[in-house]
């Protein structure tokens, strides 16, 4: 995976956010503040504004530069801890020009452990670490069994989604939704369900 | 002297807060209000957080007290240990606290600890 298919990813990620626009707003709406669509929406497009005109030269370079855009455009809480994601991915591919499954899982896993360091989050409290952790765990399950990239990133697209619904009757101990209550039950979390989103364009990205 | 940033999801809660800490603690303490996102609506700025750590950094270190959500992660984020250190206290009795020990000479430890006191406060 070199320096275009992440620019790739990141062009599906902004397409997909854009689309889903107003289903995230909506499940924020429910248990948050209402603006995680716009937000994202946002901050990817602003990320992909920022490739644009620096056109950076590596996989590295180009995900800390989405990630710093990220930190400084989208506003929400979202924005921090996903720049945090990128930046950590981007670092743990320092100035590689290609990288291959298994470094990208080794990524994906300083990502998560980015999110889990800023945010105080474990698995099981309703947010994006919900959907990111099983998406780490099926990664680096796929390159251990050997898996095809389009079947990894399917496997990891798939868990992320699975951990996004599984939110759904979880009570929020982290973010804006945790000063609910028993109130954030019964709805998906938008972060978890964001990052399903994120992790889902991997793999359209990688079928391009 | 240490100066003293408060940074909240909206522009007019954090200026007046600030206005609040001022008439309490001095005029002369380096104070800074970082609210709302660049459009001014509800949320966070990393980037008038940066421009408000600069206009009140006098070489003494700056405190940032922040008061819930994105306002406390982006915060987490412009941290240099050392220098530029969260309070991880009650927005206004904290800013208060800190605006007045940052008045009284206090060192930068000496800051966030009077800030960490109004943790306590009791107001019956």
């Amino acid at each position: 995976m070199n320096t275009q298919f992440f620019a790739a990813w990141i062009e599906e990620i902004a397409a997909v956010v854009s689309a889903q626009r107003d289903h995230l707003t909506q499940l924020d709406a429910a248990i948050g503040d209402a603006d995680h669509g716009a937000n994202l929406d946002r901050g990817f497009a602003a990320a992909r504004e920022a490739l644009a005109a620096a056109s950076p030269a590596t996989p590295g370079a180009l995900l800390v530069l989405v990630g710093s855009t990220l930190i400084r455009k989208v506003g929400g809480a979202s924005g921090p801890l996903y720049g945090t994601a990128f930046r950590e991915m981007g670092k743990q591919f320092g100035d590689r020009p290609e990288v291959d499954l298994a470094e990208l899982g080794t990524a994906l896993d300083a990502a998560l452990a980015g999110v889990r360091r800023l945010g105080a989050a474990a698995e099981g409290d309703k947010t994006m670490v919900d959907a990111l952790a099983p998406a780490a765990r099926a990664l680096a399950q796929a390159v251990r069994d050997g898996l095809a990239a389009g079947e990894a990133l399917g496997a990891a697209a798939a868990a992320a989604e699975e951990g996004a619904k599984a939110t759904v009757p979880l009570q929020a101990r982290k973010g804006r939704a945790s000063y609910l209550g028993p109130r954030s039950v019964g709805h998906e979390d938008p972060g978890a369900a964001s990052s399903a989103l994120i992790i889902g364009a991997l793999k359209a990205a990688g079928s391009r | 002297m240490v100066g003293i940033v408060l940074i909240s999801h909206s522009a007019g809660l954090a200026a007046e807060a600030a206005a609040l800490a001022r008439q309490i603690g001095g005029a002369q303490v380096p104070l800074a209000a970082a609210g709302g996102t660049d459009d001014g609506g509800l949320g966070t700025s990393s980037d008038r957080i940066a421009a408000a750590i600069k206009e009140v950094d006098r070489g003494d270190g700056v405190v940032l007290i922040p008061d819930l959500g994105s306002s406390v992660l982006t915060a987490r984020l412009m941290e240099t240990p050392g220098s530029v250190v969260i309070a991880d206290v009650p927005f206004l009795e904290g800013a208060i606290s800190a605006v007045v020990a940052a008045g009284g000479g206090a060192s930068l430890d000496g800051v966030i600890a009077a800030a960490e006191e109004a943790r306590g406060y009791r107001k019956l």
